[in-house]
């Protein structure tokens, strides 16, 4: 009942924020970040309590947590819940940046605060039963479900755009983009399902059912593909990243925050729980299109971001380049790139989120986010610019922070593999720290445009930003604890890999 | 016929009861008009008798199929049907009743009209000759010409009901050109007969054009491109209950009775008569959902969106295997109580009826900007319809969908449900428009309103009904499922 209940705390909590509007403004959120933390000190407590090694051969089952319960007989749709290693660091991010984004909309959400964080509340909650959901039915819902308070959260509380792009228009596209493309991974899962229905006679959407269905190779190509271009809109991977740039630049921080934080990680999620181990011979003929893209998506990213005016959207673009990284590690297959994957979301989550909220809090002192009209503010906010130097230095996978730890361990890894990629890659790296600099040098350093103090950081601002830092550094220097959570899932999917790479090697 | 001496009469007359009941329901409701005009009563007699009606139906479940004459039958298929119609007419009902409250003329007679067309409704269900299925149309429709231009004084209303009579007149011309033609080469009218006959010369050209005349005529009443132009106009000018009814009750009884043409008569074998079929499901999608980008009419938008939901609906119909009936019901469940919760809430909205002259409705989008922040709860019932039409999870749209996706991958019909995601993509962006529509806070123009106390009256509870129901079957649909397995079964 755990995996339930984590799944329902944000439900739950998002309603009684919405109730709780009538006691006035603080009580929303003092309930929304009670919420989150409930959720978060729960997974911890889990993570404490669980072990997350691979149990032995022939166990019965590889979750260290499972629930399920019948729901549509007809098709052998179950609520079926379990959580691993992989799925409990997702959820515990999910948890964190969710009070994150709880605590620094505190003042820039002032009109309608309840719905707003009932919106919140329920993204989180329909993450949660993404990163938990392993029957495809179930997956799909919470995968598609999360779309809509997302778009409120850009529509109504968003920015409008510099020039003339509404934020409205901003949310459509980006339901459109996830939903069209979430339902081209729908087609994918029936059509897995008929095949396994095809072959054994009995309808069912059970991900360990469906790990083994016999399939052409044909098909398997085309359903991998359902399922990679779902999840490839929501990384994004260039050429489908058309919704990222307006999404986040037209979003609150909260929206930023979780979009950047979480939402993208879902992505790479569903590419190693499901894309990988149902289509393993597929997938492992398409990794060299996918790293490919992954490598365009680098540079893509990075020379875009290093062109752009406003600060929210370069931060976007950089976000772009570093889920590059995640695609080409993902795609190389190895252990050690499986592994550089997960502290490389982990990573940019946290330095993603940190940039953003600086970018927010500016905002609300400066009331632009035209970096045109900043320069010099070195001087001018206490505390603030230098946060911002620290993130940007994650950022650019400085050693010492957890990003230089998870972007080693994709290149080390994919190494082996595919030594090209790599060494084209590492180039993006030059570009990550010509762009990161830019944003040092555009925004805090330079001849300021006005001489007037702005407001420094307040008590909330700080403990928020610090706490960031400490755990960007505290991952950087020590990141074993997150390896050894992983290492069990990463493992399982390293082996269907391999055992791919064997048959097709085999073939020829 | 020998297949009428299998039955009792009272089995018979059980099996037919609920169309007696609501036959009798119109007299009840003249009679009681003629003596003394009273617009309460008028309204809960209609309720009465059409809850008997549906109470006689579900007890009548246990009958199994009943052939009453040679002309009906009485079996699942047609009590499902039954069921929808009778329910979507008891939802208009309650929406009429607030409606008319403002409206000055006599408001009685409206229920007379709408208890025929239901009447009608039931009879075409239940249609197996096709006598029967000109019969059944017709009553469906020529009540429906009266309420849709029931507020004649507007020229909206009174444009709209004579536009549907005059392509309902044209409709009527080809189905009965079709049924001519049919009768003349087979020389019979039984839907059984007639498939036996198609599949032994089916490519006898005079039996082709029969079919595909007939085809016409019911592509005119389901508004499948390219019979739809009536659509968009007919639904923004009706009053608001009216407009509920057509969209509803009369659209499910006529594809109902073109399911049951395709199980029997329309089986053809040759491809390209799939195909054919399968390219106007494609257009109907494509143009419905195309057309409804550019509205600014909240009923408009709903007639082109209907005008997609049945292009998704023909999906079925094309696979015409598997899983296909089993899809044509949950989907048209769904439907009904998706399109019940929109226009139930554009109809509460336009609640007490207030003459214009022009359109009378509110139908207009920008009247409903910024309704969230003043009726919160109807505004929710309408963000949770038009996530159901958009098909979004935790709706009944999305089962319905799911289907229509499963239905098209399981036949490999690759194309159709192509165009079901790119009708999909396409719809969202409507979809979405009106319900952030519903939550922008600006200064709307000619704001109207629910009356303060909508929740409280018959109509607003259905709507709010409707809407947990939507939600519910979203979250568990299994019950649904299950009867509609049995139904289809």
């Amino acid at each position: 009942m755990t995996l339930v209940w984590l799944i329902l705390i944000p439900f739950i909590g998002g309603l009684l924020c919405w109730q709780a509007e009538r006691f006035g403004d603080q009580a929303p959120r003092w309930i929304a970040l009670g919420t989150m933390l409930l959720e978060l000190v729960m997974v911890l407590g889990l993570w404490v309590s669980s072990d997350f090694q691979l149990p032995a051969e022939g166990a019965a089952s590889v979750w260290t947590l499972e629930w399920q319960a019948d729901w549509i007989p007809r098709f052998g749709i179950q609520l079926h819940l379990a959580i691993d290693g992989l799925s409990l660091l997702m959820i515990a991010l999910t948890g964190l940046l969710g009070a994150m984004a709880v605590v620094c909309s505190w003042k820039e959400i002032v009109r309608r605060v309840g719905f707003f964080h009932l919106n919140l509340l329920w993204i989180l909650g329909g993450v949660v039963g993404v990163f938990l959901a392993i029957d495809l039915f179930l997956f799909f819902l919470f995968w598609e479900m999360m779309l809509v308070p997302m778009y409120f959260l850009i529509a109504l509380w968003g920015h409008s755009g510099s020039q003339g792009s509404s934020r409205i228009g901003a949310a459509t596209k980006f339901f459109i983009y996830t939903q069209a493309s979430g339902l081209l991974m729908l087609i994918a899962i029936l059509g897995l399902v008929f095949a396994h229905h095809g072959a054994t006679g009995e309808y069912t959407f059970a991900y360990a059912d469906l790990l083994n269905t016999p399939l052409s190779e044909t098909t398997a190509w085309w359903l991998m593909l359902g399922f990679f271009v779902a999840f490839a809109v929501k990384l994004p991977v260039v050429p489908l990243h058309g919704w990222l740039p307006d999404a986040h630049a037209q979003a609150p921080t909260a929206g930023s925050v979780d979009l950047a934080g979480i939402l993208l990680k879902t992505a790479a999620y569903g590419m190693l729980r499901f894309a990988l181990p149902l289509f393993p011979e597929a997938s492992q003929a398409f990794a060299p299109v996918a790293m490919t893209l992954g490598l365009i998506g680098i540079f893509y990213g990075a020379i875009l971001a290093c062109g752009q005016q406003d600060l929210k959207r370069l931060i976007a673009y950089t976000s772009i380049s570093h889920m590059g990284f995640v695609l080409i590690g993902i795609y190389a297959g190895t252990e050690l790139a499986l592994q550089g994957v997960v502290a490389l979301m982990v990573a940019h989550a946290f330095s993603a989120a940190g940039l953003f909220i600086l970018s927010g809090q500016l905002y609300e002192r400066l009331h632009t986010r035209d970096m045109r009209q900043m320069g010099g503010l070195w001087g001018r906010i206490r505390g603030l610019p230098g946060f911002a130097l620290v993130f940007v230095a994650a950022s650019l996978g400085l050693p010492g922070t957890a990003n230089f730890v998870g972007e080693f361990m994709v290149m080390f890894g994919a190494f082996g593999v595919a030594p090209w990629v790599v060494v084209i890659a590492s180039a993006g790296l030059i570009l990550a720290a010509v762009y990161s600099l830019f944003i040092m040098q555009r925004v805090y350093y330079g001849p300021p445009v006005e001489e007037t103090p702005l407001a420094g950081l307040d008590r909330r601002e700080t403990i928020l930003l610090f706490g960031i830092v400490a755990l960007v550094v505290f991952f950087g220097i020590y990141p074993q604890p997150l390896l050894d959570t992983s290492a069990g899932a990463m493992q399982v999917v390293q082996q269907s890999v391999q055992q791919a790479a064997v048959m097709t090697g085999g073939a020829q | 016929m020998s297949d009428v001496a299998n039955h009792g009469v009272l089995t018979t007359l059980l099996a037919i009861s609920p169309l007696i009941l609501v036959c009798l329901t119109v007299i009840v409701v003249m009679l009681s008009i003629a003596w003394k005009r009273n617009h309460a009563l008028s309204a809960i007699l209609t309720a009465v008798g059409l809850n008997a009606a549906l109470l006689a139906l579900l007890f009548g479940w246990t009958l199994g199929s009943v052939d009453v004459t040679s002309v009906l039958v009485v079996d699942d298929l047609s009590r499902f049907g039954g069921v929808l119609v009778l329910m979507s007419t008891l939802a208009c009902v309650t929406l009429a009743h607030h409606y008319l409250e403002g409206y000055e003329g006599p408001r009685d007679e409206f229920y007379l009209l709408l208890t025929s067309a239901a009447a009608g409704g039931l009879v075409l269900v239940s249609a197996r000759h096709m006598t029967t299925l000109f019969f059944g149309i017709e009553l469906l429709s020529m009540p429906l010409f009266g309420m849709l231009a029931y507020t004649f004084r507007d020229r909206g209303a009174l444009e709209s009901g004579i536009k549907y009579m005059v392509l309902s007149a044209a409709a009527t011309a080809f189905l009965l050109f079709g049924m001519a033609l049919l009768y003349a080469v087979t020389g019979t009218l039984d839907f059984a007969e007639l498939g036996a006959a198609l599949s032994a010369r089916g490519s006898d050209p005079w039996l082709l054009a029969g079919a595909g005349l007939l085809l016409v005529g019911l592509a005119f009443k389901l508004s499948i491109v390219p019979f739809h132009l009536w659509t968009p106009d007919v639904y923004q000018g009706g009053p608001g209950p009216a407009t509920t009814f057509l969209a509803t009750a009369s659209k499910v009884a006529v594809f109902l009775v073109l399911l049951r043409l395709f199980q029997s008569t329309l089986a053809f074998h040759e491809n390209w008569w799939h195909d054919l079929l399968g390219f106007i499901a494609v257009i109907t999608m494509l143009v419905g959902n195309l057309l409804a980008l550019t509205q600014n009419d909240l009923k408009r938008l709903l007639g082109y969106s209907s005008i997609a939901h049945f292009g998704y609906l023909l999906v079925a119909l094309v696979v015409n295997q598997g899983l296909a009936v089993e899809t044509v019901g949950i989907y048209l469940v769904t439907y009904v109580l998706t399109t019940l919760g929109a226009f139930g809430v554009v109809t509460l909205v336009s609640s007490p009826y207030i003459a214009t002259g022009g359109t009378a409705d509110a139908s207009p989008l920008h009247h409903y900007r910024g309704l969230f922040w003043r009726r919160p709860y109807l505004t929710a019932v309408m963000t949770v319809s038009m996530l159901s039409l958009a098909g979004i999870p935790f709706t009944a749209g999305f089962i319905g969908k799911f289907y229509i996706i499963a239905v098209g991958v399981e036949a490999h019909r690759w194309w159709l449900v192509g165009s079901v995601v790119v009708g999909s993509a396409i719809g969202l962006y409507y979809y979405l428009r009106v319900m952030v529509t519903l939550f922008l806070h600006e200064p709307g123009m000619q704001r109207r309103d629910a009356t303060h106390d909508w929740a409280e009256r018959a109509g607003g509870m259905v709507v709010l009904g409707v809407a947990t129901l939507v939600i519910l079957l979203g979250l568990y649909p299994t019950p649904m499922i299950n009867w509609v397995n049995w139904v289809a079964g």
